[in-house]
């Protein structure tokens, strides 16, 4: 899923200080499961905004809301009043959802209140760690189901680099050497042999590099 | 041996002789005569000398025009190369330039992480890998191509070497990652430092186990210690780098002015013990903003005067 994190109150509250109305607008699947931008997320950074409007002595209308999810058209269904009448808004949804809202109501203002972090899962409560990069041409299939796009600080397709050290990057202790966990799952599934096959070149045009990326479906 | 390419560093090793290669970093700054100065103290005691790419990621003056300045002076440039800056139209156009300008050697890496540099913020690209790197190079050499399939209609010449670092993780692919750097098309191979000489050594025999000696030219690398302080900083700071505590504990047991002179000594002694592995075809000494030490270690481990070679 995408994992977000919620900007610095600061910059946000920078952003949207000087509207008069506010809707604070939470996106209830994926970064609600890393509670930065769920609808309740959105409950509670409208009153915290609220609070600092009091304090400024500004007359802003806060108001919150939410739905499952900022990037299809349907589930914008029930809000579309309370959108419409908007002076701007400030979306928890992943930068996916700002620019739904950019692009669904022209003429609305719309600020991020997350900053997008990365697609993850979450290895244990609380803690979510990044595992894809969406490169566009899967690999995990050779590297034992461990990405080295986005687990590997280089990226290194014939790793490990000379900087791996008890299973750790050499960039900080607390992140694992993707290529250690490559070999170690290699060896597990009694692969280790195919360590020695030289990964050929990327093709990164399937990558962010080839420009925006795109699909439709035919029968649709 | 069929002498491929016009390095000097290559008839070395193909007729026989134990080579010794050194390293300068160039400066950071526009006027290039430090790194004039450095080469010149190397240069009648090592066949080759290495300038290295923007290492641990502070910005330099870049390694191909240091290579262009030694090269003016009549010295035998190793161009180093690191995938972390760079991409594959950047490396291939670089290569060409090295080769224009007649530099005969190139060390594919990997580049350590920008975030131990001046500029953490920055992006990095490894668009390729070293070891992507080396099959590029030796394609555009072997094949007379570019990577995109189009005709190079001179290609670059020069003989091409790859990193190996014994001491890094997991040691059981250390050996199979030379295999894999070998295949690739790695003619040369310059260590990490050696410090831990029984763990180079276990490598080693790994390395003959396989052949993989007949393949390649494996120099050891070594890096003279200054003082205990720079012993404890690698060993804590610097990452894949083995520096043994009894190593440490040597040159704790020496008074502080005499440090640096025992740190040679031990520069001498591993090489005096390493010219005795088998495959151990040479020495890469890389001797850290102490360039000035290298005529010594080379003359006191028995490694000049250096071969001349047609």
């Amino acid at each position: 899923m995408i994992v977000g994190e919620q900007k610095p109150f600061d910059e946000i509250w920078g952003m949207v200080k000087d509207h008069k109305q506010i809707t604070v607008f939470g996106c209830n699947t994926c970064v609600s499961v890393c509670h930065q931008g769920g609808n309740k997320e959105a409950e509670i950074l409208a009153s915290l905004l609220r609070m600092r409007a009091t304090q400024e002595g500004l007359d802003i209308r806060i108001e919150n809301n939410g739905i499952e999810r900022q990037c299809e058209h349907p589930f914008f269904e029930k809000v579309e009043d309370t959108l419409q009448a908007s002076e701007s808004v400030l979306s928890l949804a992943c930068g996916i959802g700002v620019q739904f809202i950019a692009a669904k109501y022209p003429s609305l203002p719309v600020y991020p209140a997350l900053n997008t972090t990365f697609l993850g899962d979450v290895p244990s409560d609380g803690f979510f760690a990044e595992k894809c990069q969406a490169c566009g041409d899967c690999v995990l299939g050779i590297t034992g189901g461990i990405c080295p796009v986005s687990r590997c600080c280089k990226r290194i397709f014939n790793g490990p680099c000379g900087g791996s050290t008890n299973g750790k990057c050499e960039i900080s202790k607390d992140i694992d050497c993707a290529w250690q966990l490559v070999v170690d799952r290699l060896e597990a599934l009694g692969k280790l042999d195919d360590y020695e096959k030289i990964t050929p070149i990327k093709d990164w045009s399937k990558d962010r590099a080839g420009g925006p990326r795109s699909f439709k479906l035919e029968d649709f | 041996m069929e002498i491929k390419t016009a390095s000097k560093l290559e008839k070395v090793l193909k007729n026989g002789h134990m080579a010794v290669s050194s390293e300068c970093g160039p400066p950071r700054s526009s006027d290039a005569r430090g790194i004039i100065d450095k080469g010149h103290l190397l240069k009648n005691h090592v066949d080759c000398i290495n300038i290295t790419d923007n290492q641990t990621s502070v910005t330099r003056l870049c390694s191909l025009a240091a290579c262009i300045h030694l090269k003016n002076e009549g010295l035998e440039p190793v161009l180093q190369m690191v995938v972390r800056d760079r991409n594959r139209i950047a490396l291939q156009s670089d290569i060409l330039g090295a080769a224009s300008f007649g530099i005969n050697n190139m060390l594919c890496l990997s580049g350590d992480h920008q975030s131990f540099g001046d500029h953490p913020s920055s992006q990095n690209v490894f668009d390729l890998d070293s070891m992507q790197l080396i099959q590029t190079a030796r394609y555009m050499r072997d094949e007379g191509k570019f990577l995109g399939g189009d005709d190079i209609k001179k290609p670059p010449n020069m003989f091409i070497g790859a990193a190996a670092n014994p001491f890094a993780d997991p040691f059981k692919i250390r050996v199979p990652r030379l295999a894999k750097k070998i295949a690739a098309g790695a003619e040369f191979i310059q260590t990490q430092c050696v410090y831990n000489l029984e763990k180079f050594e276990k490598w080693m025999e790994g390395v003959v186990e396989r052949g993989l000696h007949e393949q390649v030219f494996i120099m050891a690398g070594i890096t003279p210690m200054r003082s205990v302080g720079m012993a404890k900083y690698m060993a804590r700071a610097v990452p894949g780098m083995d520096v043994p505590k009894e190593l440490i504990d040597r040159l704790s047991g020496v008074p502080k002015d005499k440090q640096a002179e025992e740190g040679i000594t031990i520069a001498v002694e591993a090489i005096e013990r390493l010219k005795q592995v088998k495959g151990v075809a040479g020495f890469h000494i890389m001797a850290i903003e102490w360039e000035e030490k290298v005529p010594e270690i080379v003359e006191r481990a028995g490694l000049y005067p250096r071969p001349v070679v047609e």
